[in-house]
């Protein structure tokens, strides 16, 4: 491989090994993307971790490769996110072409005023390398590479994990087990648990070649292009000039002939002509899979929980809202501070976000691979009318890319009482950033707490708190100019005047933000007793 | 391609759930024959002409249908 230099962390031999064994609150097996994400929030919230991974380096190839907002959200609380912007490649426009012609453009963040763009493409071994440097450095982190976990013996009240080293195999003791190990997650193997779900036959050929010249910072999209006229191309930029390009193959294509360095170039040269230049950097071909699956003192979460197709960039950004829901509750029960049940509501709502995301990507993958001769009928058709019929370009289906999942009655979420709300994000929708000043000009997601938030809306603040809150919540207030801050209140002005739009909000007007940055209810007035009852909903006491 | 004709026939989308809605549409043909998928696709027209009613609208549908097919990038 070129243009990444593959370091290779230390294994040390674990101390159980010498007889000292001590059980944990948080064991997590796989060091990706996920793994190191939930680790991170774990000890925001003072909880320490190990985490086990049976390699010693980041991912092999650049895998998941678009970064979503919501993702860098998660990351920018751990100071990482910057990083990865810097490194990537923003986009935000998208094209897709019939043959040679471009037939539909879209922008993926119609709007201005967010921290953060709809996407940034950088590989998986960057975003894991950034992240694992961030948990090296974390004294409640322990990273251990080189374990391999054997075997998995759940419990009512913990569960019991064989690991094994150069150096031998010992036992961890553990309270909660997270798999974050993937798509062929051993945990998932060793409880010999079933993976029901639909496989699709159609391959496609992955590339990641360094290239030599000017691309746009585009996602483009070609159907039934003139240099691979029988099926779908994709073409992404990355960092360090790398771009990948997925090639449509079709079910009887043969892999490996498909991925020997001289096929690839032909195709490459065809796309490109005879004057491009360019250098290898990963070759895969790929089938996949959408499938589902949770369980109890045993968590999954992302691939190993549930697997969508490509198309729509959900895979990675999926793994990251599950840690990210799950990161505060575990913290929770592991802490003492919420009963196990609050658990639940991880299952009923990353359930709620996987169903999503299969449904969205499956979508996708029927439009680009119809299944049937009417499916592709309707596809085709689709296509011919675009260019004449700008309905027929929004039905035109390359992919529909992640934004946050909503989940629906949650058993924390409190629903809405006032029936006036015309928009805005409800209970179970993620919070909306925007621009704030008051002691310097920022956003909204840093003046959030780690724990739960408060934003009230008011015309004027005076010294009078409008809501009296917990110590560990934290309230910001959005009020005009020269506003007072009552005790324990942080008071923001809607510099952009883009909140009040964001949130449909008036004098009174109330919303309650969970950890994950979701909100667990909203009101119409400023009710003390209303929030309290949903801050106790929401910590798993109702 | 030859130039169709603008009227009365709406080109803007007009369905809150498009993806929904043209998923439906699909899944609808799921599991016919060639010769049930015409079946199947004329009774559809015909339902949906009847509720649009006007006349003007659904000749230039059929211009348009007609159009795309004959000069169209996916012709043949």
């Amino acid at each position: 491989m070129g243009s990444y230099d593959y370091r290779h962390y230390c294994y040390r031999r674990p101390p159980e090994l010498e007889g000292k064994s001590v059980r944990r609150p948080v064991v997590i097996v796989g060091a990706g993307m996920a793994g190191p994400t939930l680790a991170l929030g774990l000890a925001l919230r003072g909880v320490p971790s190990v985490v086990l991974d049976e390699d010693d380096t980041v991912s092999v190839g650049s895998r998941s490769i678009c970064q979503a907002k919501q993702s860098l959200e998660v990351w920018d609380r751990f100071g990482v996110a910057g990083r990865m912007v810097e490194k990537g490649i923003v986009w935000e426009q998208g094209e897709v072409f019939l043959r040679d012609t471009p037939i539909y453009g879209f922008s993926l963040q119609p709007e201005p005023h967010h921290k953060f763009p709809a996407f940034v493409n950088l590989q998986q071994y960057y975003v894991e390398e950034f992240l694992f440097e961030r948990c090296l450095a974390e004294p409640l982190i322990e990273f251990r590479f080189r374990n391999k976990v054997v075997g998995v013996q759940p419990a009512a009240e913990g569960v019991t994990v064989e690991v094994e080293t150069q150096d031998g195999r010992y036992t961890l003791e553990a309270d909660w087990l997270v798999a974050c190990d993937g798509a062929h997650s051993a945990v998932r193997h060793l409880m010999a648990l079933p993976y029901p779900g639909e496989v699709f036959r159609d391959q496609f050929l992955i590339t990641d070649i360094r290239f030599k010249g000017d691309l746009p910072k585009k996602r483009r999209f070609w159907f039934y292009p003139p240099f691979h006229p029988t099926n779908s191309v994709l073409l992404h930029r990355q960092a360090d000039d790398v771009i990948r390009i997925d090639f449509q193959l079709g079910p009887e294509a043969d892999a490996e002939e498909e991925k020997k360095p001289e096929n690839v170039d032909r195709r490459l040269r065809q796309m490109f002509g005879p004057d491009a230049r360019w250098e290898h950097e990963w070759t895969s071909v790929y089938t996949f899979s959408c499938r589902m699956f949770v369980h109890g003192r045993v968590i999954f979460a992302g691939d190993a929980a549930h697997i969508v197709s490509p198309f729509g960039a959900r895979g990675g950004n999926g793994a990251i809202g599950d840690v990210d829901n799950l990161a505060w509750k575990l913290a929770l029960v592991a802490g003492g501070q919420a009963p196990e049940s609050l658990l639940d509501s991880y299952d009923h709502e990353r359930r709620a976000a996987a169903r999503e995301n299969i449904r969205q990507s499956t979508r996708s993958t029927d439009f680009i691979t119809p299944k049937f001769p009417a499916s592709r009928a309707f596809r085709d058709a689709t296509l011919a009318l675009a260019r004449d019929f700008p309905f027929a370009r929004a039905l035109i289906n390359s992919g529909r890319l992640s934004t946050p999942t909503s989940h629906s009655a949650s058993p924390i979420d409190t629903a809405d009482t006032d029936n006036d709300w015309v928009r805005g994000p409800g209970p179970g929708c993620a919070m909306l950033d925007g621009p704030v000043a008051g002691n310097g000009d920022g956003w909204l997601i840093d003046r959030l707490g780690n724990d739960f938030s408060v934003l009230s809306f008011c015309e004027r603040a005076g010294d009078r708190a409008p809501l009296s809150l917990p110590a560990d919540v934290a309230g910001l207030l959005i009020a005009g100019d020269g506003a007072v801050a009552p005790s324990g209140w942080t008071v923001l002005r809607d510099c952009e005047d883009v909140l009040r739009q964001r949130y449909d909000a008036r004098a009174g007007t109330t919303y309650l933000i969970r950890p994950d940055r979701y909100v667990a209810g909203r009101w119409r007035r400023f009710d003390t007793a209303a929030v309290d009852e949903a801050l106790r909903r929401a910590g798993g006491h109702a | 391609m030859p130039d169709i004709p603008t009227g009365a026939l709406r080109r803007t989308l007009n369905l809150a759930r498009p993806d929904d809605v043209y998923t439906a549409i699909v899944d609808a043909h799921k599991g016919l024959s060639d010769e049930q998928v015409r079946a199947f696709d004329a009774r559809l027209v015909l339902l949906l002409a009847n509720h649009i009613g006007d006349e003007a609208t659904i000749r230039e549908a059929l211009a348009a249908a007609r159009a795309t097919l004959d000069g169209g990038f996916l012709a043949g």
